[in-house]
């Protein structure tokens, strides 16, 4: 039962063939046994998951038939959860216990979804390997020696392995995307403002943007359904109707047309991953869609640009650690700002330093213009490429990543870590909706597939995806890992 | 553009980040390679091009002002390190 989707548990729930308890005390016995292995989950909810799953058990036997009632999630530990540890993979807030559910919590626990725990991440969401946790790297289940990517890699590895149904992520660069590529699932970030950031810990605030992680495009609809919507609390979240996803995920995809940018099918993509994704298209030919190569000229420019606005705007959030109000203080200070500097040094990582000492060069005096103006112009051509090209198709494919999962400790030096996110960057800066579903295996290795749409494009991209997902059936392959007889 | 040791030093103490003498080096190599990638947006002209601050360019949503939000100062300073009386403790600043 376990290794099924949200929307088949729904069926097996309405139905009667199982009930909420039975299914979230088997996620927590596979917790227990192969949690240690992967590092998954910061914090585990036995207590108060099966006290859900009880509650939604009665609504089901009320014939409250609500599609997730009683699915088990796990959240990103970027997530609020009140009276439930949030770390945000970082020791300054190893005990910070939020008084407040984030919105996306609210919706869950109201949607009577069961919290089967905290997942793992990249320190404050800054990371493309899930090695920067204070927590320690999370494994990929399809090979433990690898990355699982990140930053949301506790979610994808969780999913992955079955120790959870669905997880929430964030992405802010490719964050849910390139993970869900490295573990073979899927991964659906929505546009810009779809999702409330309220109660989600900030790391860039005009890039984050929260989204599912899954075993299949079907699912990201249904949690996209419960997560999106307009927040008062977040005055960046859009006044637009929500759409119900699943309405039109059946749609024929007819004379669709795909943009393939040849930016994306260039130096650097590995031979295996280009040939998924060529096998790939040839399916969305065979479903009546037609192909064209287009041409985003500045997406070369994208990580550049990113790389100031990101730890910019990072630099601005993180500075409300300072060892007052809550989270780490150091012991013994001298004075105010031996506290406010020995805090900091010693709360925050190195990568998270790193940015927040770029962010702030960025944005000091003299340099504005040169960097955080600069970057935001760049930012403006990167989306006209996207708004030009939108004209001519209606989704752009890609790969996720230029390779499967690395190995731990392979990508040592922050740069070469930064290129990791090539393809999906651009995506963030633009503030558009992209999923990423499984494509193909290579040497044992799952590749993602990035399916890019325009603003608001969020149906669209999710019946793309899962018309692929009804030809194929790489997003039910399985790593080896758990899955002893 | 390089850093030196005296601009991270600098930058250091904008961002009230405590850097060792022994991690100085090591930390401008690292930040001067990645002013080496983020320099690449030198490459093309933006001169006539607007700025772009939030993705969609909207802006921001007013609300009445009014209050909205009760009292929730216990809750709140119970997660601090160090309270007394309803105030956050700090180390002495005035003598």
């Amino acid at each position: 039962m376990i290794e099924k989707t949200a929307a088949e548990l729904s069926q097996a729930l309405a139905n009667g063939e199982v009930s909420s308890v039975e299914l979230t005390r088997s996620y927590l016995d596979r917790i227990k046994k192969y949690n240690e292995e992967l590092n998954a989950y910061i914090t585990v909810c036995e207590e108060s998951a099966l006290a859900q799953a009880k509650e939604a058990d009665k609504k089901r036997a009320n014939s409250d038939n609500s599609p997730l009632l009683g699915v088990p999630l796990a959240h990103k530990d970027i997530f609020c959860t009140n009276g439930v540890t949030t770390t945000c993979g970082s020791r300054m807030l190893h005990n910070f216990i939020a008084p407040y559910d984030a919105t996306v919590v609210d919706k869950f626990n109201d949607a009577g979804v069961v919290m089967l725990g905290k997942t793992n991440m990249d320190e404050f969401a800054m990371g493309s390997s899930n090695e920067t946790s204070y927590f320690g790297p999370v494994r990929n289940p399809w090979d433990t020696n690898r990355v699982p990517g990140g930053s949301s890699g506790g979610s994808a590895a969780a999913v992955a392995a079955d120790l959870c149904t669905m997880a929430t992520g964030t992405d802010t660069g490719g964050s849910i995307r390139q993970p869900a590529a490295f573990c073979g699932i899927t991964g659906f970030k929505p546009s810009y403002g779809r999702v409330s950031r309220w109660g989600m810990i900030a790391f860039a605030s005009s890039l984050d943007q929260a989204g599912p992680l899954t075993k299949s495009a079907e699912d990201a609809a249904l949690m996209t359904n419960v997560m999106a919507g307009l927040d008062k609390k977040d005055s960046t979240s859009i006044d637009k109707p929500v759409e119900d996803y699943t309405a039109t995920l059946n749609d024929s995809l007819e004379g669709l047309k795909i943009g393939i940018p040849k930016q994306h099918f260039a130096e650097g993509l590995t031979a295996d991953v280009e040939k998924g994704i060529q096998e790939a298209l040839c399916e969305y030919e065979k479903l009546g869609a037609s192909i064209t190569e287009v041409d985003l000229p500045n997406n070369h420019l994208s990580v550049s640009a990113y790389y100031v606005v990101a730890p910019a705007e990072a630099s601005a959030n993180l500075s409300r650690y300072d060892g007052v109000r809550y989270g780490y203080r150091c012991a013994n200070p001298v004075d105010l700002e031996d506290m406010y500097n020995r805090t900091r040094s010693e709360g925050f990582g190195e990568e998270v330093k790193r940015r927040i000492l770029v962010g702030t060069y960025a944005l000091s005096a003299g340099y504005y213009d040169a960097y955080y103006s600069k970057a935001q112009k760049i930012r403006r051509l990167i989306k006209n490429d996207f708004v030009e090209t939108f004209k001519e198709v209606d989704v752009i494919i890609g790969p996720t990543s230029p390779h499967t999962a690395f190995e731990l400790g392979a990508k040592n030096d922050p740069v070469t870590m930064y290129l990791e996110d090539i393809y999906t960057i651009a995506v963030n800066l633009a503030g558009l909706p992209a999923i990423s579903i499984p494509a193909g295996i290579a040497n044992g290795l799952p590749l993602g597939m990035h399916i890019v749409g325009k603003d608001f494009g969020e149906a669209k991209i999710l019946n793309v995806a899962h018309q692929f997902q009804q030809q194929t059936d790489w997003h039910r392959q399985k790593p080896n890992f758990g899955q002893e007889s | 553009m390089a850093l030196d040791k005296s601009e991270v030093e600098k930058i250091a103490q904008l961002a009230r980040l405590h850097i060792s003498k022994s991690e100085t080096d090591e930390v401008a190599n690292r930040i001067t390679d990645i002013l080496a990638l983020i320099d690449q947006m030198q490459s093309i002209d933006t001169e006539s091009v607007e700025p772009m601050a939030h993705p969609l360019d909207a802006v921001q949503r007013l609300r009445v002002d009014e209050i909205t939000e009760s009292d929730h100062r216990d809750e709140l300073q119970n997660l601090a390190p160090e309270t007394q009386d309803g105030l956050y403790l700090v180390p002495k600043v005035i003598e």
